[in-house]
């Protein structure tokens, strides 16, 4: 026998009320680790947008088109490399609740400036070049079963009536984060189905240097300010920032929700604690009185909480992980979503600390336990 | 951490025995509320190598309360105790705890085994501060199994032991570290008398073969006539 092996006794001498507590920090570190990967998987999204590269939307929300006129005025500023154009479709495939992002864009302009998008199946010379081709992520692709050359139908929410589209080419994100769900398609096919009512959503501008993109912003700004449609412009990293932001303060409520887990399960794990211990008194007597120090038992009914905690915490976020690897439903919101090595450590680190805090107390009550008083006790 | 030079070693040469434990001018009391109630006082009492003594008297007459302070586990208000040539009554609970697991073997009235370890480990216990190996570990604990005549059982779990062998693994726990003193406080008090004179049987072995120093408290004059000699406390006064 070792003090490890006496530790590993104690943890198991009540089997039932050891594997209840155990699971009770499976689940909280379950939740950790998914809730965690919610602020992670939005951070990437955010972080995803390039910092060479200009957004300008209108001045009043992302939801006001701007005037196509503005393109010329755009190119001809100074460190533009060159511009391109979106707009957001709002379609669906069958299921109105069976989400995914649709974009109109530019195509040459737009896929020579964003070499995240990957072409890796189909021809994209074919999804430029044909007025209804569709250049769609492999998720996507995956999900539906889809194929190249397939034809798919999406009713419009925003533009009404059925859109057929021919899948044309499929991309591989370089980076997760920029997500594999998505669907692109040439702007020109929006704009005539609309007998050229739509305009450019957004602009996106390429620099011909990172460097001096605020005050490019402010300059194009400028250039705007007193036009018909007024512009806001800012890095794409903000762009995509302020996107993410849309969905309130999600970092706010998964934090709060994140730490009354954690109080909740520090509270059990100390119950637990102090249970275990106080049906021990005796047993702690006997082995003060065979000599074991204070310090000893101290650290020995520590050892037994962190045990449990970390133990419960592993499993939870293992079981985290393995939940969101490969595709899952949260993609189509969250792309890229799944628990990092950071949350699986933090969490680790999280759960050696629960076990630290609720087994502080059990520990030095165990250490400062009177010999005397304890044998009178359980005589 | 020291370690035990031999598991339990065999009753030496006839040489005149030297005396053990001193206890000078020993005093204990306690405060309930604003009162001050007075243990004993006065107490004086040697010890020798190798004795075999009982200590009786009424309950409330302070007897458990000086074995505790003998074992390192109570302190005196006033008094000295010297064992081996070490004064215990100077020492701090770490340096008494270091002495405990060298210098003292407890037997317990309720055997006080850890149910989640069996015999074995339980009588590794004290072992487990030392810088003995595994394998010395080992052999102690079965030569001390083997003393209690428990080697068969060393890997039952105590609910599977009868009272008498529970107290018997205790009684090799307390032997195991080949402790200077053994103490027992009623180690028969809770055994039928079948299984009392098997524990009784044992002592006085470990005193007669392996020349063990024991000092057993208790109530019953049958179990104390084991002894070599009887010694009484009551209203804090010693005579024996």
């Amino acid at each position: 026998m070792s003090m490890p092996r006496l530790v590993w006794a104690n943890v198991f001498r009540n089997k039932k009320r050891t594997a209840l507590t155990i699971a009770s920090v499976v689940v909280a570190f379950f939740l950790f680790g998914t809730l965690r990967s919610v602020i992670t998987t939005l951070d990437a999204a955010a972080a995803v947008g390039s910092e060479a590269r200009l957004i300008t939307s209108s001045a009043s929300g992302i939801t006001f088109p701007l005037p196509e006129a503005h393109v010329n005025r755009l190119r001809a500023v100074p460190g533009i490399k060159s511009v391109s154009w979106s707009n957001w479709f709002g379609g669906y495939y069958q299921d109105p609740r069976d989400f995914f992002a649709q974009f109109a864009i530019k195509a040459e302009s737009y896929l020579a400036m964003y070499p995240e998008i990957k072409i890796t199946a189909g021809d994209v010379e074919a999804f430029k070049r044909e007025r209804t081709a569709a250049l769609v992520g492999v998720g996507l692709m995956n999900k539906y079963g889809w194929q190249i050359g397939q034809t798919v139908t999406l009713k419009g929410t925003i533009f009404a009536g059925d859109w057929d589209f021919v899948i044309r080419a499929a991309y591989t994100p370089v980076n997760p984060s920029f997500g594999d769900a998505n669907m692109y398609f040439n702007y020109e096919y929006l704009y005539e189905r609309t007998n050229g009512r739509i305009t450019p959503g957004w602009f996106a501008l390429e620099l011909d240097r990172p460097g001096g993109a605020a005050d490019l912003a402010k300059a194009i700004d400028a250039q705007f300010k007193n036009s018909t449609a007024p512009t806001k412009t800012e890095t794409e990293r903000a762009f995509q920032a302020g996107f993410v932001t849309m969905w309130g303060n999600i970092g706010f409520l998964v934090r709060a929700i994140g730490t009354a887990v954690f109080f909740a399960i520090l509270f059990v794990a100390a119950n637990t604690m102090m249970m275990a211990v106080r049906e021990r008194v005796g047993e702690v007597a006997v082995l003060k009185t065979v000599g074991f120090q204070n310090g000893t038992l101290f650290w020995m009914v520590l050892a037994e909480s962190v045990l449990i905690t970390v133990v419960g915490g592993a499993i939870g976020l293992l079981l985290s992980r393995l939940a969101f690897m490969g595709r899952t439903p949260l993609n189509s919101f969250f792309p890229g979503f799944g628990v990092t090595n950071s949350t699986i450590a933090l969490g680790l680190a999280l759960a050696t600390l629960l076990g630290v805090i609720s087994g502080a107390i059990p520990a030095l009550q165990s250490s400062r336990l009177s010999v005397v008083g304890a044998l009178r006790r359980v005589a | 951490m020291s370690s035990p030079s031999s598991a339990i070693a065999p009753a030496g040469s006839a040489t005149p025995a030297k005396v053990l434990v001193e206890i000078r001018d020993l005093a204990k009391m306690y405060r309930r509320g604003t009162e001050t109630i007075r243990v004993f006082e006065g107490v004086d009492l040697d010890i020798r190598d190798g004795e075999f003594l009982a200590l009786m008297g009424p309950s409330g007459s302070g007897k458990s309360t000086l074995l505790n302070i003998l074992a390192g586990l109570d302190t005196p208000n006033s008094g000295s105790v010297v064992v081996d040539g070490q004064e215990i009554t100077r020492m701090n609970a770490r340096q008494l705890a270091t002495w405990r697991s060298t210098h003292i073997g407890f037997i317990f009235q309720f055997y006080n085994l850890l149910p989640v370890l069996t015999a074995a480990q339980n009588v590794e216990l004290p072992l487990l501060l030392t810088n003995l190996s595994k394998k010395q570990r080992r052999d102690h604990v079965m030569t001390a199994l083997e003393v209690v005549g428990l080697t068969d059982r060393s890997e039952h779990f105590p609910r599977q032991l009868s009272g008498g062998q529970q107290q018997r693994v205790g009684i090799a726990r307390a032997v195991v570290s080949d402790p200077t003193i053994i103490l027992g406080d009623e180690p028969t008090g809770d055994l039928d008398a079948a299984s009392g004179k098997e524990i009784l049987d044992l002592l006085e072995r470990l005193s007669s073969d392996f020349g063990k120093t024991i000092l057993m408290v208790t109530h019953d004059a049958h179990a104390a006539s084991r002894a070599q000699a009887i010694m009484h406390m009551d209203k804090g006064v010693l005579s024996r």
